[in-house]
C-alpha cells in the first residue's frame, strides 16, 4: 500500500438541552410517548409560524465563544428543502450563508502527548426532524408511523475544518468536543440516544500532495468507537482503491456497525438540491454585543483549562488530570471530595480505581447520581487516614457503600471492621501465627526474609483483614529477630 | 338591509335591533342568494347564532365589547378557524379542520364579531379572479357573468352583495384591493407586519398581508383596529402602538400632499378607469389636497420580480402538503408515489405552475440569476416609495388597469397576471394601500381608486379615503342581487 495523507473533517449535530423547542413552546425532552410533545407549529400545520428560542441562541453563542469563534452580530435562518415524512414542513429551518458563528478552533491532545489545534469552520442552529417507526424493516414495512416529538428540538451543527489527520484524531476531536459541550451545559452528549451525532468527510491524497483528494461523506456512526472504526475502514477502502488505480467516487456512505463496513447511500449525481433561501418568516437575528459579553463573562472553566489546573494546583500526574476531567460531573466530584479530604492524589487514586470501576466517567448523570457521594468517599478515606480501617478493608467497604448507599462509618461499625491496632492483641496473634509455622522460623533463620511476609499474611488472614498491616509487619519482624538471636 | 357595521352596532346600542335578529337576516340572505353569488365555501350558522346570542346578552347588560360587537362578518377561507374546515380553495385541504385559530380569527371573536362563514378564494390565494378556486365559482354581484376579482373574491363579493357586513382577506399581489375595486367595496392592505400572519395559510410569506373589507371606510377602519397590533406568534409582526383609526377619520385633507405617479397611467388601460380615477383625484384636490407628479421608475419591473419571489416562497410553503399529516391523501405503492399522486390530484393547474416556477428559480445555479436578482429589484421598488414619500404624504392611482372581466376571458396566465400591475408594488414595498369605490363604467361596473401611504401610516390612508367618500356617494350604491 502506498502512503497517503488522510484528511478528515467532522460535522457534529448536538441537541441543545433547552427546556423548549427551537421555534415553539413544546417541551424538548426525550422519551415521551409519541406525538405528545407537539403543537401546530412543530407539526408544520398550515398557517403556523416559527419564533426563535432565545435560550437556544444563548447556548449557541456560549458554545461559539468556548471555541473562540467569531460570533456574527447579525445572522439569518434559511430553509433547506427536501422531502421526507419525518420533516413536517418538508423543509428544515437551518442557517446557510449567514451562520451564528464562524472561524474558531478546538485543541485536542494526541496520544504522543502533543496537542493539535483543529479549526472550526462554522457553527449554526437549526431544528431537528421527527422519527419514523417502521413495521419491520424499512425495505419490508407495509406502513410507517411518524413521531414528531423530536421535530423542532434545537440542534447546533458545528463543522470542523478538514484538519484531522487520522481516525484517532477524529475520535479525539469528538471526545474533546463532547466534553466542552457537556462542560458548557448545552448538550447532554449522549451519542446512543442521539443527542450528539457525527458525520465525517474523509479523503486521501498522496503523502505530501497539496491538492485534496475526492471526499466521501460517512453517516450513521453513533459512538466514539464507531466513528474511529468507520473511518479506519474508509482509510483502508480508499487506499486500496487508489493503489489499484481507481478513482474515488464522491458519495455519501453509511456505516454498518454490525457488519463493520461502509456502503454507498447516494452518489453526487443524486445529491439533494436543497434550494436554500432566507427564511421569510423570521427577521434577521441581531445579537447585542452586550449580551454576547455577558455570555462570555459567564463561561465556565473548560475541560482543557481544568485539566491544566488539576495538574498544577493539585500536583496530579497528567494521566490523572486527564481522566478526572473527562466530564464536568467527574471533575466536580473530585473537587468536592478533595475539599473534604485534602489529599488529592489519594482521592484521585480512589476515584480512578474504585469509582470508575462502578460508573462510566463520561456519564454526567451517573456521576451526579452516584450513591457514593464525594462526601461519603471523603468519609471513607478519613477512616483509612486515621487508622480506623485498613486500605484493604476500605475497598470492600466501598463496594458495600455502592450497593447500600450508607456511610462508611455506619458499615464499619455494623460489620465490626475496625482495624485492630492494639499492640497486645496483635502480639498475641503474631505469637500464635509463629507457633503454628515453625518452618517459617527456620527459613527466617537461614536468611529467607520472605518467610516473615508469609507470617504477616497469616496474621492478616486470621484477623479477617482488620489487623493494622504496618504494626503486624513490625511485630513479626521483632519477634522473628528475637527468636533468631536466641 | 344591508347596512354598515357602524350603523348596525349603533342600532344594537339603541335597542332598535339585536345581533341575533341581524344574524338571522344575513343567514337568510345567504340561503336565498348565495347560490347565485357563490361567495361562501362554508356557512357556520350554528356558531354564528351562538356568537350572536352572546352578543345580545352583552348589549342587554349595556356592556358591548366595542364598535364591532355583533358585526356579522366573513373570513376568506385562508384563515384558520378552530373546528371549522379551512380549505384555501384547494382540494388538498378540502377536509382540513384546523385545531387552532388564526390570530386575526381570535381577535375578531374577542371584538364580538359574528362569523357567518368562510368565503371563496383562488386556490392558495393564487389568482385575480377566484376562478382558480377548486371548490366553487364566485360571481361578481354587479354582473354575474363577470368575475369578482381575486384572490379574495369570496369576501369581496359577500360584502358587496350584502351576504356579510364586513370581511377579512389577504393581499399578496393585490388580492384585497383588486376584488374590492371589482366589487365596489372598500379593501385595505395594511403595512407588512401591522397585522399578524399567524394562522393565515401561507402563499408567499414575505408578501402576504391580511386586511379588512368594508362596505365603507369607517367599517374598514374599525376592522383594522381590531386585528392590528403585535403578535408574539409572528416574528415579522411589528411591535408598535395601534392608533384609533376610526377616531381619526373625520379630519379633512387640507394641505395633504398627493403624488400622482406617471407609471400608473399606462397605454392599454381602460379609458373609463383612467377617467374615473383622474376625476377622483380632482375631488381630493377640491377638498384642499395638493397634487404633485411623482415617479416610481421600478414599477414596470415589479410584476416580473413578483413572479419570481412569490412562486419561490410558495414552492417552499406548499411543500408540506404531501398527504402524510392532514388533508388529501391519494394512496400509492410507496411513499414517493403517494406524495406525487396526492400533490398531482390535490393542486390545481395554477398552483402547480407556480410551484414549478418557484422550484426552478431556487434551484442551484439559478438562484442568483432569479431569486437573488429579484430581491435587488424589490429593494429598488422600496426605494421608489421611500423617495416619493419624502415629497408627498400619499400616492393616488387606479387600483386596476381594467374593470371586471368575464369568466373564462383571461385564460392566458400572463393576461391574468397583468391585472395586478398597479397593486403589486405596494406589496413588494410592504406599505399600506386602500381601494375605495370611485365610480362606474357606462356598463355599470365598479372602479377603484387606490391610495398608498407610508409604512404604518394607515391612519392617513384611511382619512383621505374617508374624505373622498364623504364628498361622493359611490359607496352607497349596491348591486341589485335580489
Amino acid at each position: 500500500m502506498s502512503t497517503y495523507d488522510v484528511v478528515i473533517g467532522l460535522e457534529v449535530h448536538a441537541q441543545l438541552t433547552t427546556r423548549t423547542k427551537m421555534f415553539c413552546g413544546c417541551p424538548a425532552t426525550f422519551g415521551a410517548p409519541p406525538n405528545t410533545q407537539t403543537c401546530p407549529v412543530c407539526q408544520g400545520m398550515p398557517g403556523t409560524l416559527p419564533v426563535i428560542n432565545r435560550r437556544a441562541v444563548e447556548y449557541g453563542v456560549r458554545t461559539a465563544l468556548a471555541f473562540n469563534c467569531r460570533v456574527n452580530g447579525a445572522c439569518r435562518f434559511a430553509r433547506k428543502h427536501y422531502y421526507y415524512p419525518d420533516m413536517p414542513k418538508n423543509f428544515q429551518i437551518s442557517q446557510y450563508e449567514e451562520p451564528l458563528a464562524e472561524e474558531g478552533s478546538l485543541e485536542i491532545d494526541l496520544a504522543d502527548g502533543r496537542s493539535h489545534r483543529v479549526g472550526i469552520q462554522r457553527l449554526h442552529l437549526e431544528e431537528d426532524v421527527g422519527k419514523l417507526v417502521h413495521e419491520g424493516t424499512l425495505e419490508t414495512a407495509q406502513s410507517s408511523l411518524v413521531d414528531f416529538n423530536r421535530a423542532g428540538v434545537p440542534l447546533m451543527e458545528t463543522v470542523s475544518k478538514p484538519e484531522l489527520r487520522s481516525p484517532e484524531e477524529a475520535a479525539a476531536y469528538l471526545r474533546a468536543f463532547r466534553a466542552v459541550l457537556v462542560y458548557l451545559g448545552v448538550c447532554d452528549g449522549n451519542m446512543e440516544e442521539g443527542s450528539l451525532r457525527c458525520d465525517a468527510n474523509i479523503s486521501l491524497k498522496p503523502a505530501g500532495a497539496s491538492t485534496l483528494g475526492t471526499k466521501v461523506e460517512i453517516k450513521n456512526m453513533n459512538s466514539f468507537r464507531n466513528v474511529q472504526r468507520a473511518l479506519e475502514f474508509e482509510v483502508t477502502r480508499q487506499a486500496e482503491a487508489l493503489d489499484r488505480g481507481q478513482r474515488i467516487v464522491q458519495e455519501t456512505r453509511l456505516w454498518d456497525a454490525d457488519r463493520g463496513y461502509t456502503r454507498s447511500m447516494r452518489s453526487k449525481e443524486f445529491a439533494h438540491d436543497y434550494r436554500y433561501f432566507p427564511e421569510p418568516d423570521l427577521v434577521p437575528l441581531k445579537l447585542e454585543p452586550r449580551w454576547i459579553d455577558e455570555i462570555r463573562g459567564a463561561l465556565p472553566e473548560l475541560p482543557r483549562q481544568r485539566r491544566q489546573r488539576f495538574a498544577a494546583s493539585y500536583g496530579l500526574p497528567a494521566y490523572d488530570a486527564a481522566l478526572l476531567t473527562q466530564s464536568r460531573a467527574l471533575a466536580e466530584y473530585f473537587e468536592a471530595a478533595v475539599r473534604e479530604f485534602p489529599q488529592p492524589k489519594l482521592v484521585s487514586n480512589w476515584v480512578m480505581s474504585e469509582l470508575l470501576r462502578e460508573l462510566p466517567g463520561d456519564d454526567e448523570r451517573a456521576i451526579e447520581q452516584a450513591t457514593v457521594t464525594p462526601s461519603r468517599l471523603a468519609g471513607l478515606l478519613r477512616l483509612i487516614d486515621d487508622g480506623t480501617i485498613s486500605g484493604k478493608i476500605a475497598k470492600s467497604v466501598f463496594e458495600t457503600m455502592v450497593r447500600s448507599g450508607e456511610d462508611a462509618s455506619t458499615i464499619v461499625r455494623r460489620d465490626g471492621l475496625t482495624q485492630v491496632a492494639d499492640a497486645g492483641a496483635l502480639a498475641a496473634m503474631v505469637a500464635s501465627a509463629i507457633a503454628a509455622n515453625p518452618r517459617a522460623v527456620d527459613d527466617y533463620r537461614k536468611g529467607k526474609t520472605a518467610a516473615g511476609k508469609a507470617i504477616v499474611g497469616q496474621v492478616m488472614k486470621a484477623s479477617g483483614g482488620r489487623a493494622n498491616p504496618a504494626m503486624v509487619s513490625k511485630l513479626v519482624e521483632e519477634e522473628l529477630e528475637k527468636l533468631t538471636k536466641r | 338591509m344591508p347596512a354598515t357595521i357602524h350603523e348596525l352596532t349603533a342600532a344594537y346600542g339603541r335597542g332598535d335591533t339585536t345581533p341575533s335578529r341581524v344574524t338571522e337576516e344575513f343567514l337568510a340572505r345567504i340561503a336565498k342568494l348565495d347560490d347565485k353569488i357563490g361567495a361562501y365555501l362554508t356557512v357556520t350558522a350554528d356558531q354564528a347564532r351562538a356568537a350572536a346570542r352572546a352578543s345580545d346578552e352583552r348589549y342587554r347588560q349595556g356592556r358591548p365589547l366595542g364598535p364591532l360587537d355583533g358585526a356579522p362578518i366573513t373570513l376568506k377561507d385562508v384563515f384558520c378557524t378552530k373546528g371549522v374546515r379551512t380549505t384555501c380553495g384547494s382540494k388538498i385541504l378540502e377536509s382540513f379542520v384546523p385545531p387552532y385559530d388564526a390570530t386575526v380569527t381570535e381577535r375578531l371573536a374577542k371584538a364580538g364579531c359574528v362569523m357567518l362563514g368562510k368565503s371563496n378564494m383562488d386556490e392558495f390565494a393564487m389568482g385575480s379572479s377566484t376562478e382558480h378556486s377548486a371548490l366553487k365559482v364566485t360571481r361578481n354581484p354587479w354582473d354575474l357573468a363577470r368575475v369578482p376579482g381575486g384572490s379574495s373574491g369570496g369576501p369581496a363579493a359577500a360584502v358587496a352583495a350584502g351576504l356579510a357586513a364586513g370581511g377579512l382577506g389577504t393581499d399578496t399581489g393585490g388580492s384585497i384591493r383588486q376584488p374590492a375595486a371589482f366589487c365596489g367595496v372598500v379593501g385595505l392592505k395594511p403595512t407588512y407586519g401591522r397585522v399578524s400572519r399567524y394562522g393565515l395559510v401561507a402563499f408567499a410569506s414575505s408578501l402576504d398581508h391580511p386586511g379588512p373589507f368594508g362596505a365603507d371606510v369607517t367599517d374598514t377602519a374599525l376592522l383594522l383596529g381590531a386585528i392590528a397590533g403585535h403578535d408574539p406568534m409572528d416574528a415579522t409582526s411589528i411591535d408598535a402602538p395601534v392608533p384609533d383609526y376610526a377616531g381619526a377619520l373625520e379630519r379633512d385633507v387640507r394641505g395633504l400632499r398627493l403624488g400622482v405617479p406617471n407609471e400608473y397611467f399606462i397605454d392599454g388601460m381602460d379609458p373609463e378607469v383612467e377617467a374615473a380615477v383622474r376625476a377622483a383625484i380632482d375631488v381630493l384636490k377640491g377638498l384642499g389636497a395638493t397634487l404633485e407628479r411623482v415617479s416610481l421608475p421600478a414599477t414596470p419591473h415589479a410584476l416580473a420580480t413578483y413572479y419570481v419571489i412569490a412562486p419561490a416562497e410558495a414552492s417552499s410553503n406548499l411543500a408540506r402538503y404531501d398527504g402524510v399529516k392532514y388533508g388529501l391523501r391519494v394512496p400509492g405503492h410507496d411513499l414517493i408515489e403517494m406524495e406525487s399522486r396526492t400533490r398531482a390530484a390535490g393542486f390545481g393547474a395554477e398552483v402547480r405552475r407556480r410551484i414549478m416556477l418557484g422550484t426552478y428559480v431556487l434551484s442551484a445555479g439559478y438562484y442568483d440569476a432569479y431569486y437573488g436578482q429579484a430581491q435587488k429589484v424589490r429593494s429598488l421598488v422600496r426605494r421608489d416609495f421611500d423617495a416619493a414619500f419624502g415629497r408627498v404624504d400619499l400616492i393616488v392611482a387606479p387600483t386596476t388597469p381594467n374593470v371586471p372581466f368575464k369568466h373564462g376571458e383571461k385564460a392566458d396566465p400572463i393576461a391574468m397576471y397583468l391585472n395586478d400591475v398597479f397593486t403589486i408594488p405596494a406589496d413588494m414595498a410592504g406599505v399600506p394601500a386602500v381601494s375605495v369605490p370611485c365610480g362606474f363604467t357606462r356598463g355599470g361596473l365598479p372602479i377603484g381608486l387606490q391610495l398608498i401611504g407610508r409604512a404604518l401610516d394607515e391612519a392617513t390612508v384611511l382619512r383621505a379615503a374617508r374624505a373622498y367618500e364623504r364628498a361622493t356617494d359611490w359607496h352607497t350604491r349596491r348591486p341589485n342581487v335580489g
